[in-house]
């Protein structure tokens, strides 16, 4: 039977992603670790801060996982909730978990903690990185309503496995902020179609910027984590992996950058039917895309 | 924001040790922490709502949620962001009904 | 410092002048589209500059620009510091860039500094004027530490922007920001919060000398933030989930 991973809860997905009866909560709801800043601005609190963070097994495996609630401040990053991150990524490294599953939902800063937000989600980044140096891999699931978005969009990308469902979006700036901007010919943010053609999670995979993309269900998320832990290879930075990613980089820019709209790109990419892309199933858009996708480098 | 408190005594069922959570602070929903208190003797429960003014609906939900289920040695405590009565009432039920799966 | 007003009478920092300061010995650094790189003498040694100016937005080249010359630098001078000079009004906000990934650009040029920093390279931030959002968070905050000069520009967001976003009026923001740290634009508060290491007054040569003597391998910022009173939270909540340490 199916389940939906972008209408299930955090704590539904942390559940059904790891090991069945596996995962023990850290800094659990009933300890009351809320947010020091809302109050202030009358607004409410949230037992957890809006982030499920916890040790658990994938595939067997000893891992420390989290997961962002999208409907609590839209998931974005506070003081408490940026600290779990960065706390559960230093104990992975104390504890030499076989990994770090992130299931991020967010629309990164939480503006209604500004400074400390910002701080915050620059630690978290830190710490992923810190964890990577430490051999411990950082997997990225992506396939929430609210995407993954702000400074979070950039520490999905300091991580060595990004998965995401098409549902899910990945970016920086979401398209209502560029609107306001710059208007609504430089990007509307009421067309769907777009946004998601833009930082949807087919897009992604096919430019090199997500590693695995699955059907909207937590099974296959869970799949796809349990066979990204599995991979081996380095974890850690290195000049050449970094001079290889620069290399992506750039020609990206060079090959892509006077496309318009983002199938402009699919075509580019060789790919027959660019319009259909967004109508295919996971694993015919994978089959279909294979050979023409850029493999993107962690 | 505003913090309202009820107590309710002499109720009978009790829950399990473990505490459980459900909900989200979300737009026209609430969280449900749920909780034993042994010795408290009562079903003690905090709400924080955004919603102002509404102590007397909140009122009638909780006394008709513990006439529903009696709860003794008991500690709820609610952030809410707007949900209706309805919402409300299910939230309960739903944080009662895990409670009391493990079989009391 | 020297500014200068352009035609919109905000104020713009001189780079050439913050140079002058920064390294009395001599630099080479060159500007070409905003996008600041170089080297300079410090001490005697060569340091590499790399940096924003004019308040640039960051888009996808920029950031690639710069990570460009982190690598460079990595590759061919080891042990060399870096010097990284901020003035950013924030990400590029561009379909093109979001199309493109522009995380991706970021994130990149982030691992790069983080790959300096653990090959022996002291890597150094200076928010010499503008520092807004996204735009100097896989520079500057990424770095060993991120300084300031005292009269540069430090926030998230402009307040009615702010206040547009969160449905807090306006006003109620413009109060809390008065005193509260969290609110408050400007680097005394990041200092305060920990997310700046030091403010630099007086002799600017110096400052830089002392703080690529320092070893900041480690991130403080959350340490630092709890014994300055700015962010009283997370250092403990830190403690508390990576090392079991009771939260009191």
């Amino acid at each position: 039977m199916s389940t939906s991973y972008l209408e299930a809860s955090a704590r539904e997905r942390i559940l059904a992603v790891l090991d069945a009866g596996s995962f023990s909560e850290l800094l659990p709801p009933a300890q009351r670790v809320v947010s020091p800043h809302l109050g202030q601005l009358d607004a409410p609190v949230s037992f957890d801060d809006g982030v499920i963070i916890g040790e658990g097994r994938l595939g067997g495996k000893a891992v420390m996982a989290a997961a962002q609630e999208g409907g609590f401040m839209g998931g974005a990053v506070g003081e408490v909730h940026g600290a779990k991150l960065v706390g559960l990524l230093q104990r992975a490294i104390r504890k030499q978990a076989a990994g770090v599953i992130l299931l991020l939902e967010t629309g990164g800063v939480r503006l209604h903690e500004a400074n400390a937000g910002l701080i915050a989600v620059s630690e978290v980044m830190r710490a992923v990185l810190e964890a990577r140096a430490a051999g411990i891999p950082v997997i990225v699931l992506v396939g929430g309503a609210n995407g993954c978005f702000g400074g979070m969009g950039i520490v999905a990308r300091c991580a060595n496995t990004v998965i995401m469902s098409e549902e899910g979006r990945l970016a920086m700036s979401g398209p209502e902020v560029i609107e306001t901007a710059n208007g609504v010919e430089e990007f509307d943010s009421r067309d769907r179609a777009l946004v998601w053609r833009t930082t949807g999670g087919k897009h992604r995979y096919l430019i090199g910027d997500c590693q695995t993309l699955v059907n909207d269900d937590t099974d296959a998320f869970r799949t796809a984590a349990i066979a990204a832990l599995a991979q081996s290879g380095p974890t850690a930075l290195s000049l050449a992996a970094l001079e290889a990613e620069q290399d992506m980089l750039r020609r990206r820019i060079a090959d892509f950058g006077q496309a318009d709209d983002p199938m402009e790109i699919w075509a580019a990419l060789g790919i027959v039917k660019p319009q259909a892309v967004p109508m295919l199933e996971a694993e015919t858009f994978t089959a279909m895309t294979e050979r023409h996708r850029i493999q993107g480098t962690a | 924001m505003e913090t309202l408190n009820y107590r309710f005594a002499n109720g009978s069922r009790r829950i399990k040790p473990a505490p459980e959570l459900v909900g989200v602070v979300s737009s026209g929903n609430l969280e449900v922490l749920i909780e034993d208190a042994p010795g408290s003797g009562a079903c003690a429960i905090e709400i924080k709502t955004a919603a102002r003014g509404f102590g007397a609906i909140w009122e009638a939900v909780m006394q008709d949620f513990f006439q529903r289920w009696q709860l003794a040695d008991t500690r709820i405590s609610i952030n809410d962001m707007g949900a209706t009565p309805a919402v409300v009432s299910l939230r309960l039920d739903q944080a009662v009904a895990a409670m009391t799966e493990g079989g009391q | 410092m020297q500014t200068a007003v352009n035609a919109t009478q905000e104020r713009q920092v001189d780079w050439r002048a913050l140079a002058q300061q920064l390294f009395p010995q001599g630099h080479d650094i060159t500007e070409q589209d905003h996008f600041l790189s170089g080297t300079a003498r410090v001490d005697g040694a060569t340091v590499a500059v790399v940096g924003t100016t004019g308040h640039t937005p960051i888009g996808i080249e920029i950031a690639l620009a710069q990570a460009a010359s982190i690598l460079t630098t990595v590759r061919e001078h080891p042990g060399r510091a870096i010097v990284i000079l901020v003035d950013t009004q924030g990400q590029r906000l561009r379909h093109r860039d979001e199309m493109l990934g522009i995380n991706s650009y970021m994130a990149h040029l982030g691992k790069c500094v983080e790959l300096a920093r653990r090959s022996g390279h002291r890597v150094v931030g200076l928010v010499y004027d503008q520092a807004l959002s996204g735009g100097f968070i896989t520079s500057g905050l990424i770095a060993d530490a991120c300084y300031a000069l005292p009269d540069a520009t430090i926030r998230v967001m402009g307040l009615p922007a702010m206040a547009r976003i969160t449905k807090v009026p306006e006003e109620r923001l413009t109060e809390l920001a008065r005193s509260n740290p969290v609110f408050a634009p400007g680097p005394e508060n990041y200092l305060r919060m920990g997310g700046v290491a030091d403010i630099w007054t007086g002799d600017l040569a110096h400052a830089l000398r002392e703080a690529l003597a320092e070893d900041r391998s480690a991130d403080r910022r959350a340490i630092a933030g709890l014994e300055r009173g700015g962010r009283k939270l997370a250092q403990r909540v830190i403690a508390a989930v990576a090392h079991d340490v009771p939260l009191s």
